[in-house]
């Protein structure tokens, strides 16, 4: 055996897949000298549930409810990628309103979606504490999807068309995300300033801008990377609002951090404005279609959507019966995966938590 | 301690016992209470950590197992007995079996150091400070042997952790207590704690000249406790459960009471260092008014010294708390980095600080 600066002996060292902070199953295979690793090779497969395959034996209102579980922190996402993708191909319009609502409650999702990644990134960190302030907010977010679709994670609530039926309990929805942006500057006091979080976090993992974008990184770990791209300002469905797109120049784990954080104020903002525009603008929230046993004609149509963890995109190929001749999945997070040997090697082990849990990958999106 | 010794034979002599029985029974009778009285504070030291967690993160902790949850940690301890002894296969079965023991027999007598109240001190020798950090230092190799015998890469890393940190944080506490030795020319923890004796309360304690010795101290026990956010040798988000990945049942258990049994003994250790121990911050004030000179007032103020000296000892078991519940775990590197060139300089300072007092003070006097 080789022996290393440290003078313990070279080990393989096999982080998971059952491991307590992969937050899903994630392998590592890492080659550490002490406690500096040399090589890392991420293995991932082990939530493969097939959903690209299955889509082939289903009709296209079979397969909806199940796109929600592609990322079940962030199901309205999924939902509306595919749901869009449809739509394309069966060249309909979606009401305004129904769009309006799409918007509020895939920010709300945002937000949720954020809110469980700040508690579990600083769990991995080794503070107990937030995780139960985040999970506190986030409830009040799942409870209100609870009471609109009835579901808290999986919601199966667009349809093609628009959604399934109005909102309600719109006054509620203020409240909440006061609550929310007032609590997080009570995040703000506990890790911003804390002096052993900047050190967990600050030039730690470093993501180069060139470097992100040549691994297709996307959404809030690209923008941490001194970049503007956001796939909201290329949609029509964000037309109406007024945002500012978070952004960090360092891309380390600390403005990964920040640019979350920041994200979810301009998403308490453009859920404010949604709120306002449902207010004023009664109308209808679908067409009207009978999804069952929809036949699109024979085609190909691409929808995308900026989640939580970057771009998700769903290409839909219909050979002109009921059911899909191929669906495609693209997600965020499995390209962040990818990038896991390139930020790990050279750090220490205690490093890999800060730089995993900062890239915020989500297992089941990497599988599908 | 006579009119203690009196009474006993009293009592002895009125079941009918030989007064032989209680030549022998008595001088066991305070180890059996320690060990007894303080396992069981360990108990509750865990339901409190708990609840005391529950509070700062809104939730209500344990409360099913008895009244507001009391007997949880005893629940919890009767599963741990009932589970099975796991040994992996490739370790070696014999330091494997023998690490937690190892670990265990020092807290045991570790309290047995601690001056309890000016009569209750179960090993009084002339140095028993250097003793107790002598003791103190003993978990650790059990930890290590532990987590080497273990066959496991996660208990390696982690207990090659416990071994840097621990070497790395011994440094400031022995120089730090340096500054205190200084202080009170003694090496004996009841004198230690005598010395710091003023009719003012706490105008003498230690913590006023060597202020910056307590915070080396402080500091340097939660990472010899290897407690959060120190608690890198166990830290369940990389290393799975650290040096303890591969122990179950009752070998676990006893590395889980060693470490909360730590915890009380080193919190008790600041106080006597640091905030004189089991005297009362009134000064003699207060017993004065509650018992003046009856002719119970002998055993009382015991009773009160022991109450100041656990009372203490829980503020900064609370303070322990608190910071777990508050800060997240530092790197390992920068953990060490933190000892050699914070804690281990700022003690230096600390004793010349002392030194200087000391000399000033002789001086004058």
């Amino acid at each position: 055996m080789m022996k290393g600066w440290s003078g313990m002996s070279k080990m393989k060292l096999n982080l998971g897949p059952q491991h307590p902070s992969t937050h899903g199953v994630l392998r590592l295979i890492l080659d550490v000298d002490g406690e500096k690793i040399l090589g890392c090779e991420p293995v991932i497969g082990y939530l493969h549930r097939g959903m690209e395959k299955m889509a082939e034996g289903m009709t296209y209102l079979q397969y909806l409810p199940t796109v929600d579980r592609v990322d079940y922190v962030s199901g309205f996402f999924n939902s509306f990628a595919y749901v869009s993708a449809v739509e394309k191909l069966l060249k309909i319009e979606v009401p305004e309103r129904a769009s309006i609502i799409r918007v509020l409650l895939m920010e709300l999702n945002r937000i949720a979606s954020h809110l469980l990644w700040l508690g579990t990134y600083l769990l991995d960190l080794g503070a107990v504490s937030p995780f139960f302030y985040t999970f506190r907010e986030r409830e009040l977010i799942l409870n209100y999807f609870e009471k609109i679709s009835g579901q808290r994670l999986m919601y199966n609530y667009f349809v093609f068309g628009g959604v399934r039926q109005d909102i309600e309990y719109i006054e509620e929805i203020r409240p909440i995300i006061t609550t929310v942006v007032e609590k997080l500057e009570d995040y703000e006091k506990l890790l911003t300033d804390n002096p052993i979080f900047i050190s967990r976090t600050k030039n730690v993992g470093i993501l180069e801008r060139g470097e992100a974008l040549a691994y297709s990184i996307t959404g809030p770990n690209l923008r941490a990377s001194n970049s503007h791209l956001d796939f909201r300002t290329q949609s029509g469905l964000y037309k109406n609002f007024e945002y500012k797109i978070a952004k960090a120049e360092d891309g380390d784990c600390y403005s990964r951090y920040k640019v979350r954080l920041e994200e979810i104020r301009e998403s308490a903002n453009i859920i404010n404005q949604a709120v306002d525009l449902l207010l004023c603008k009664p109308g209808d929230v679908n067409i009207g279609l009978n999804p069952v046993n929809i036949t699109p004609e024979a085609g190909e149509a691409y929808a995308d959507v900026e989640t939580p963890r970057g771009l998700t995109t769903c290409c839909v190929k219909s050979d002109g019966s009921a059911n899909p001749y191929r669906v495609k999945w693209r997600t965020g997070s499995f390209y962040a995966v990818q990038i896991l040997p390139k930020l790990l090697i050279g750090n220490m082990i205690s490093d890999i938590m800060s730089i995993y849990g900062s890239l915020d990958v989500m297992l089941p999106e990497v599988d599908r | 301690m006579n009119y203690l010794y009196c009474a006993f034979i009293e009592l002895l002599a009125k079941y009918n016992f030989p007064e032989g029985l209680a030549l022998i029974i008595f001088p066991l009778l305070p180890f059996c209470i320690v060990a007894i009285g303080l396992l069981v504070m360990v108990l509750f030291l865990v339901l409190a950590e708990r609840k005391i967690l529950g509070f700062v993160t809104q939730r209500k902790g344990p409360n099913r197992v008895g009244y507001w949850g009391l007997l949880q940690t005893v629940a919890d301890a009767f599963k741990l007995l009932c589970k099975e002894n796991i040994t992996p296969s490739g370790a070696d079965k014999f330091l494997f079996t023998l690490a937690p023991v190892i670990a265990f027999i020092p807290v045991m007598l570790v309290w047995g150091i601690l001056p309890y109240n000016a009569e209750f001190n179960l090993m009084s020798t002339p140095a028993n400070l250097i003793f107790y950090i002598f003791l103190a230092f003993m978990p650790v190799l059990g930890i290590f042997l532990g987590g080497f015998a273990s066959n496991s890469k996660y208990s390696i890393i982690g207990c090659v952790r416990a071994i840097a940190q621990a070497i790395s944080y011994e440094l400031p506490i022995a120089f730090s207590l340096l500054g205190v030795v200084v202080l009170s020319s003694s090496l004996n923890l009841s004198q230690i704690t005598l010395s710091q004796y003023s009719v003012y309360g706490p105008a003498k304690w230690f913590i006023i000249p060597s202020f910056i010795g307590f915070v080396v101290v402080f500091i340097s026990v939660i990472a010899e406790l290897n407690r959060c956010p120190f608690d890198l040798p166990e830290a369940e988000s990389e290393l799975v459960a650290g040096y303890s990945t591969e122990y179950s049942g009752m070998r676990f258990a006893l590395f889980y009471i060693t470490e909360y049994s730590m915890m009380f003994a080193n919190a008790a250790f600041i106080v006597v260092l640091f905030l004189g121990g089991y005297l009362s911050p009134f000064g003699g004030y207060l017993s004065n008014i509650l018992w003046g000179d009856s002719i119970t007032a002998n055993i009382l103020v015991y009773f009160e010294q022991t109450f100041w000296f656990l009372f203490k000892t829980f503020i900064i078991l609370f303070l322990f708390i608190l910071i777990r519940a508050t800060y997240p775990r530092l790197q390992s590197h920068k953990l060490l980095k933190l000892s050699w060139t914070i804690l281990l300089p700022l003690s230096i300072v600390n004793l010349f600080i002392c030194m200087l007092i000391k000399f000033i003070g002789g001086a004058a006097g």
